[in-house]
C-alpha cells in the first residue's frame, strides 16, 4: 500500500545552519504518528518543508505516491496536505463560519465568471459550502460561535477553528502544531478525543507536533524525535521513552558535571521576572 | 464526512431560483438606471442631477478601487491611471468613430441609438485596456505589499498621465479626421492639452447602469469563494496559501475586475466633462478615490455608497462658505477619522451592523407581531 506521506531525506541548510538533515517519515493511511523534540529542534521547520513554505535542498515528499516537493503551499494545499499553524493564523477580521468556508473554496470548480453570474454550479457550491462547513463546526463543537470575529474567539475555540479549517480543504494528511497548546487539561481530553476520531470521520492521516508529552505518547502509533534537525530516535511511544538519546536530548547528559547552574545565592523573587520567565 | 463534490449534485437550485438569482438582479439594475434618469433626473433639476452624475461616476470608480484596496488589501493608489487609459480609450472610439462612420463630431442618435451603442462599446474598449494596464500593475503586487506597493501603483499612475501628456496633437476639423484612418489616430490623443470635444453621452441611465452593475458584482464577488480568497490574503497571506488559494492569482483578478470598472469610469467621465486632460487625473484624484474607500469603510460595499455620496455632495454643500469650502470638506474628513478611524461602516455591509438588525426585527415585529406561542417556546423543552 502507498504511504500517505512518504518523506525521504529531507534536508534544508539556512547558511551554515542545518535546520533540517535527512528527515525520512513513512506515514500509513489513517496513520497517527508524532513529531518531537526540544524547543528548537526543527520540527516546525519540518512541516514548513512538508507544506511548501520553504524548498528543501535534498531529499523528496511524496503525498500519496505523487511528487510534491518544490511544489508552491496552494499546490501542495491543493493535492491534498492541510496544516495548523503553532502561532495561530487564523483570518481575524472574518466569521468563524467564513474562516471555514474561505478554505473549503479550494475544492469548487467556478471560477470568476461563473460567480459573477450566480450560474447554477456556483449557487449549488456555495450551498454545499455552507452545509458541509456547518457540519464541521459542529465536529469541532463551535457552532455556537459561527457568527463571530475569528480573532474574538477564545484561545482554545481558535485552535479548533484552524483544525476546522484545514479540514474544509478535504485534505489526506493532516499535520497538527501544537494543537493542545495554551489548553487546560479539560479541552486537553476533549482534543485527544478529538483528534483520534477525525481519522476515521474525515480518512486523514494525522502527523502531530505536540510537546504534551501525555498526549503524544497516548495517542500517537508512532514516534520521530529530532533534535537541532537530526532524527535522534524512531518507534513506538514505549521505544522512545526509554531511548537514551531521547533523555538525553530532553534532560541532558546524566554523566556532566550538573548542566543545570543552580543559583548559589537564593534567587530573587521578584513577580514579573519570575512570570517571564515561565513565558 | 461528504466531500464538497459529492453534495452539489444533490443541490443545484431550481431554475426559477436559478433565474431570480442570476438574472433579476441585473434587470433591476437596468430599472434603476431607468427610475434615476427618466424620474429622479428631471425632478432634482440641472444642477443637482449633475451632482448626481458625479455621485454615480464616484460609486463606480471607488467601489472598483474598494476591491483591490479593500477586499484584497492591496494598498493601491493609482486608479486615475486606469481611469485615464479607459477614459482614452472610449474617446478614441466615440470621437474618431463619430467623424468617421457618422460624420460628426456632435452626438448622434436617441436612447440607444447608433451614437449610444458607439459610446457603449467605447465603455467596454475603456473597461478593457484599463484591465490589460490592471494585470502589468497587478503583476509587481505579487513581490510587494503595504506602503511598497502603494509606491508602485502611484508611480504607475503617474506614467499613464505622462504617456497622455507626450501623444501627439488632436485633429478637430472633420475632414483632416477622415484623411486619416482609426489606427493612425490612436495616438492623437490631444497631448497635454487634452482631449477635448469629447462627444457627451454620458447620462444619468449609463452612469446608475454601470454603478448598479458593478454594486451587484462587487456584492457577488464578496459573498463568493472568489472573494473569500480575496479576504483571506488581506487577513493573512500565509495561511491563505496553507488553504489553497493561489494568492497570486487571486491578486491579479482583483487588480483585473478592479481596472475594468475604472476604466469605464473613466470613460463616463470623458463623456460628461466632454473632455480628457491629464493633469486632472493625475496623483489628486487616486488620493480622492482612496479616502472615499477610507472614509466609507475598507472592504465595505454599502460603506463605498456612503462615502462616495457625502464625499462628492458635501463640497457642493459647503459652497456658501466659498474659499473656505475646502478647509470646511477637510475639516470633516478629520472629525470622521478621529471618531470612526475605520470608516463610517468598518469592514461591515449595512445589513450586517446592529443597528440594522435592530430595526429590521423591529419592523418585522410591528408587521407581524410574535404570537405568544413561540414567544415560550423555550418552556417546552
Amino acid at each position: 500500500m502507498t504511504a500517505a506521506l512518504a518523506i525521504k531525506n529531507l534536508s534544508l541548510a539556512f547558511g551554515g545552519l542545518k535546520a533540517v538533515s535527512d528527515f525520512s517519515l513513512a506515514l500509513p493511511p489513517g496513520g497517527l504518528y508524532g513529531l518531537i523534540g526540544p524547543n528548537g529542534a526543527g520540527k516546525t521547520t519540518v512541516f514548513n518543508l512538508l507544506t511548501g513554505v520553504y524548498k528543501p535542498d535534498t531529499g523528496s515528499v511524496e503525498l500519496v505516491g505523487k511528487r510534491i516537493d518544490g511544489n508552491k503551499p496552494n499546490q501542495i494545499a491543493r493535492a491534498g496536505m492541510a496544516r495548523t499553524f503553532q502561532n495561530i493564523r487564523l483570518f481575524g477580521e472574518l466569521s468563524v463560519i467564513d474562516n471555514v468556508r474561505t478554505a473549503a473554496g479550494v475544492r469548487t470548480k467556478s471560477g470568476l465568471f461563473r460567480t459573477l453570474l450566480r450560474t447554477p454550479l456556483h449557487v449549488a457550491e456555495e450551498r454545499a459550502i455552507t452545509q458541509r462547513c456547518l457540519e464541521l463546526l459542529d465536529v469541532l463543537g463551535i457552532t455556537h460561535r459561527q457568527d463571530e470575529q475569528a480573532k474574538s474567539l477564545p484561545y482554545g475555540d481558535q485552535r479548533r477553528l484552524e483544525i476546522a479549517r484545514a479540514l474544509a480543504t478535504e485534505p489526506k494528511v493532516l499535520l497538527l502544531d501544537e494543537p493542545v497548546a495554551g489548553m487546560n487539561t479539560q479541552e486537553k481530553i476533549q482534543m485527544r478525543s478529538l483528534i483520534q476520531s477525525l481519522r476515521e470521520q474525515f480518512g486523514v492521516s494525522i502527523l502531530l507536533i505536540e510537546h504534551d508529552m501525555g498526549l503524544v505518547m497516548d495517542i500517537c502509533e508512532q514516534i520521530t524525535v529530532i533534535d537541532h534537525g537530526v532524527t535522534i530516535a524512531v518507534g513506538s511511544p514505549k521505544q522512545v521513552q526509554d531511548n537514551p538519546a531521547v533523555i538525553e536530548a530532553y534532560l541532558g547528559v546524566p554523566d556532566a558535571e550538573d548542566p543545570i547552574p543552580r543559583p548559589t545565592e537564593p534567587p530573587q523573587t521578584d513577580a514579573p521576572d519570575a512570570a517571564e520567565a515561565k513565558v | 464526512m461528504k466531500s464538497l463534490q459529492e453534495r452539489v449534485a444533490a443541490l443545484r437550485p431550481a431554475l426559477p431560483v436559478t433565474v431570480g438569482k442570476s438574472v433579476l438582479p441585473f434587470a433591476v439594475a437596468i430599472l434603476l438606471a431607468f427610475v434615476m434618469d427618466k424620474v429622479v433626473g428631471p425632478m432634482v433639476g440641472a444642477t443637482w442631477s449633475k451632482i448626481l452624475l458625479d455621485v454615480g461616476i464616484a460609486i463606480l470608480l471607488a467601489g472598483s478601487l474598494n476591491v483591490v484596496n479593500g477586499y484584497a488589501g492591496q494598498f493601491s493608489i493609482g486608479h486615475a491611471g486606469f481611469m485615464l487609459a479607459g477614459g482614452y480609450a472610449a474617446a478614441w472610439l466615440t470621437f474618431y468613430g463619430s467623424v468617421h462612420w457618422f460624420g460628426t463630431k456632435e452626438t448622434v442618435g436617441g436612447f440607444l441609438g447608433s451614437g449610444q451603442l458607439l459610446f457603449l462599446a467605447g465603455c467596454m474598449l475603456g473597461g478593457v485596456i484599463a484591465s490589460i494596464f490592471g494585470i502589468v500593475v497587478g503583476l509587481p503586487s505579487l513581490r510587494l505589499r503595504g506602503d511598497y506597493l502603494a509606491i508602485v501603483t502611484l508611480g504607475f499612475g503617474e506614467i499613464v498621465r505622462v504617456l497622455g501628456q507626450i501623444t501627439a496633437r488632436q485633429p478637430k476639423n472633420v475632414a483632416a479626421i477622415k484623411e486619416r484612418s482609426m489606427g493612425e489616430l490612436a495616438n492623437n490623443l490631444g497631448g497635454a492639452e487634452g482631449f477635448s470635444q469629447i462627444p457627451g453621452y454620458t447620462t444619468m441611465f449609463f452612469v446608475y447602469f454601470f454603478a448598479f452593475l458593478l454594486l451587484v458584482l462587487a456584492y457577488r464577488l464578496k459573498y463568493s469563494s472568489k472573494g473569500r480568497a480575496l479576504l483571506a490574503v488581506r487577513e493573512n497571506e500565509i495561511a491563505a496559501e496553507a488553504m489553497g488559494i493561489d494568492t497570486t492569482k487571486a491578486k491579479v483578478v482583483a487588480f483585473i475586475f478592479s481596472a475594468f470598472f475604472a476604466g469605464i469610469g473613466g470613460s463616463l467621465y470623458a463623456h460628461q466633462v466632454g473632455a480628457l486632460d491629464p493633469k486632472e487625473l493625475g496623483f489628486m484624484k487616486s488620493i480622492d478615490l482612496v479616502i472615499i474607500v477610507v472614509i466609507g469603510g475598507m472592504g465595505s460595499i454599502t460603506g463605498v455608497v456612503l462615502g462616495a455620496t457625502i464625499l462628492v455632495v458635501l463640497p457642493e454643500i459647503f459652497r456658501q462658505f466659498a474659499d473656505y469650502r475646502m478647509i470646511a470638506y477637510a475639516l470633516a474628513l478629520i472629525i470622521v477619522m478621529i471618531l470612526r478611524p475605520q470608516g463610517i461602516m468598518g469592514v461591515k455591509e449595512l445589513w450586517e451592523t446592529s443597528l440594522w438588525r435592530r430595526l429590521v426585527d423591529k419592523v418585522r415585529t410591528r408587521i407581524r407581531p410574535l404570537p405568544k406561542a413561540t414567544a415560550r417556546e423555550p418552556d417546552k423543552k
